[in-house]
């Protein structure tokens, strides 16, 4: 019986394998219609010493080969590694001596064998950093600084939540519901701008996000409900949730952030960090607040702390070292829907205890978003 | 606690340390190629260069050979005592040539080539072309110069595999001209290399000189309307690396046509020495002593200069995003 429930679903299955291999194999001469036209990606564009680097994907739909690079559209002797030929998605790197000038704009451009050119704008030349230990310290210490820091020194208003009346409790709860409806929407706002500035279109950015956030909803979500069935453990695997929800959404800051700083595409300073580290201090309030219900100790807090604020570092050590833009979309989408499924928690919570329409509750709400937005100005 | 926090420490930054080490490792394995920078500096590569820079035997079109070649046509007397010089000349449209590394273009051609063979005759002869269209499309030749109407390429359009026109016009005025395909649309019959050069000698000829034919052309490989690559003589930054050898002391004619389509103007720089400019060819005094003339479409003339100093010179478009996307060349003077 098992035998033959597998046989029906393996046979259709087969069969689709079948079609694969006549369609791309014999069948496919007979569908070769229209001009398959070349297609690549310029995705990252680093300014060293004397040298431009740029790398590319084959993102259309034949092979290319890549013969001439160009400088604000003047042919310069360059080399390509490992080599100009690029089947789909493959990617390479070309090197590009040229003595560019700090801060002033330049145009890449790329030609393929046809002679058709690719180019792609910079806005403004700064040094890529060094990859070595002094990059590692500096991405570590901006990390710190952006996630484990604010979020810390946000949970000390733990004592003072826990003190408070079953109204400002409410708020407090409230507010983290709205600060992480805030956070999923910036996060997936934000997967979809670097998808489409710098993700191929056959990447597809848009399903991209919208799939990784949807998995990273429904995986929480079975985790969330199988941590709620054990008796007395649902406030304290929430409040973990909750931590890694924002962990990961941290993680994604610092990939965006350390993959700018390592290729020295933003002018990143004191203030700008001071922007994050406010921004994130709202964090860690929205973790005490879960964790007051979870009576949760000094170690523990701690814990739920870093949980949420240290992915930030190695977010940014990712970005700095190994930037790809797949990367930083697949953690903000992913960061996106945990925040979404955390905040629809937290709401769900609210309403079983009969204070979701409370105005503790929408007052709290809108405290936690109005905060985000706030303290996201100063990033700008 | 503290030992765990101290492990945990030391197993990311073991991480980290293979994380940048092993790359550099893979590649001290490949094998390293150098090329040499427009400033001249020598950079060592794992991957393969990108390089404008054609190798004599690799190139389809030889514009070494193309420099210094005139096709005088088949020699006989009419009945009148006139010279007659007769040319075949087949146009094709299918060809792809590698006009620089690894950019593959369909050239349309005269006799397989951009530019078309150069032609010559002397004021006076009688110019035969036997025109052969072995294209797919409609092609014609129409010679810049004097002839009548119905030998002026335009209306008589000549139909592709294997249409015939036969050309018939004494040549004249004398001077340096174009001549190239007139059917619609018509830049892209220009632009995709049906052009070439027509040289009409005066009847007591010229001073002995170095003689040599430049074509300024460019390429629009990716039919935005803007070209990618531009020439003198098709293929570029060729005479940069296989500078032009003269000699020192030696007349130097050369005969320039600008072809290029798009851009307005295009120029002719010399380094180190100016030349007398005889604009179209046609008169026998000089315009200018310059070591810079503007030209635009299909503007042509006579350059004549002799240097005094052996070594390498430059020459090349003023208008230096052209230089810097193929037209330059430099002549190297030997000799006392």
């Amino acid at each position: 019986m098992r035998a033959r429930t597998a046989a029906a679903g393996a046979a259709p299955l087969a069969l689709v394998v079948l079609l694969m291999a006549y369609v791309l194999g014999p069948g496919s001469a007979v569908l070769e219609l229209g001009v398959a036209l070349p297609d690549i990606t310029i995705e990252r564009v680093q300014f060293e010493e004397s040298e431009v680097r740029v790398e590319v994907r084959n993102t259309g739909p034949v092979p290319v080969e890549i013969v001439m690079a160009d400088i604000n559209d003047r042919i310069q002797p360059a080399a390509v590694e490992p080599d100009g030929r690029l089947e789909r998605l493959e990617s390479a790197l070309v090197r590009i001596p040229f003595e560019w000038n700090e801060a002033e704009p330049y145009e890449v451009g790329l030609t393929v064998a046809d002679g058709t050119r690719f180019a792609r704008q910079v806005g403004a030349a700064a040094p890529a950093l060094e990859p070595g230990a002094e990059l590692a310290g500096l991405l570590a210490l901006v990390g710190v600084y952006v996630g484990i820091v604010p979020v810390m020194i946000g949970l000390l208003w733990m004592p003072f939540i826990r003190r408070t009346g079953p109204a400002w409790r409410s708020f407090f709860f409230a507010l983290t519901a709205g600060l992480l409806f805030f956070l999923g929407i910036d996060a997936a706002e934000e997967a979809l701008e670097i998808s489409a500035e710098w993700l191929a279109p056959a990447f597809n950015g848009t399903m991209l996000v919208a799939t990784a956030a949807s998995i990273s909803f429904l995986a929480l979500h079975w985790v969330g409900a199988r941590a709620n069935l054990r008796p007395g453990r649902g406030p304290a695997a929430a409040a973990v949730i909750l931590a890694g929800s924002i962990g990961l959404h941290n993680m994604g800051e610092g990939l965006a952030i350390g993959g700018a700083l390592g290729a020295g595409s933003v002018a990143f300073g004191a203030f700008l960090v001071a922007g994050f580290a406010l921004h994130n201090v709202t964090e860690g309030v929205a973790i005490a607040s879960s964790a007051s219900r979870a009576r949760a100790g000094a170690v523990r807090l701690a814990g739920l702390g870093l949980l949420a604020g240290a992915p930030a570092v190695l977010g940014a050590w990712a970005g700095g070292f190994a930037y790809s833009p797949l990367a930083a979309v697949a953690f903000l989408a992913v960061g996106s829907g945990a925040a979404f499924q955390v905040a629809a928690s937290v709401s769900r919570q609210l309403l079983e205890e009969k204070a979701l329409a409370s105005a503790p509750a929408a007052a709290g709400f809108a405290a936690g978003m109005a905060a985000m937005y706030a303290t996201g100005l100063m990033i700008g | 606690m503290k030992s765990k926090v101290g492990l945990a420490v030391a197993a990311l930054s073991c991480a980290l340390a293979l994380y940048l080490a092993v790359p550099s490792a893979i590649d001290a394995q490949r094998e390293q190629a150098t090329f040499v920078t427009h400033s001249g500096r020598v950079v060592t590569t794992t991957g393969q260069v990108l390089d404008p820079l054609y190798a004599g035997e690799a190139v389809q079109f030889d514009p070494e050979k193309y420099l210094r070649e005139f096709d005088y046509g088949e020699v006989s007397k009419l009945p009148d005592g006139r010279t007659l010089r007769e040319y075949t000349i087949v146009a094709e449209d299918d060809r792809v040539m590698e006009i620089s590394p690894g950019v593959f273009y369909n050239v349309w051609t005269y006799n397989g080539t951009v530019p078309g063979p150069t032609i010559r005759a002397t004021e006076g002869d009688v110019v035969r072309v036997h025109f052969v269209n072995e294209g797919e499309r409609e092609h014609t030749i129409h010679f810049h110069g004097t002839h009548p109407a119905g030998m002026d390429g335009v209306f008589e359009v000549v139909g592709g595999g294997g249409g015939r026109f036969t050309y018939e016009f004494e040549a004249g005025p004398v001077g340096v001209h174009p001549y190239h395909c007139h059917v619609m649309p018509l830049e892209e019959h220009i632009v995709h290399g049906l052009y070439g050069v027509f040289i009409v000698d005066p009847a007591q000829g010229r001073e002995p000189a170095d003689e040599m034919v430049m074509v300024l052309n460019g390429f629009d490989t990716d039919f935005d309307g803007e070209n990618n690559l531009y020439a003198a003589n098709t293929v570029p930054f060729y005479y940069q690396h296989h500078p032009i050898e003269i000699g020192v002391g030696e007349l130097v004619r050369v005969y320039v046509v600008n072809m290029v389509e798009f851009d307005p103007i295009n120029n002719f720089h010399l380094h180190g020495n100016l030349y007398h400019y005889y604009p179209t060819g046609t008169g026998t005094v000089p315009s200018e002593f310059t070591d810079m003339i503007t030209l635009s479409q299909t503007e042509r003339g006579i350059m004549e200069f002799t240097y005094d100093y052996p070594g390498r010179y430059l020459f090349h478009a003023h208008k230096v995003e052209f230089s810097e996307k193929g037209w330059v060349g430099v002549f190297l003077a030997r000799g006392a």
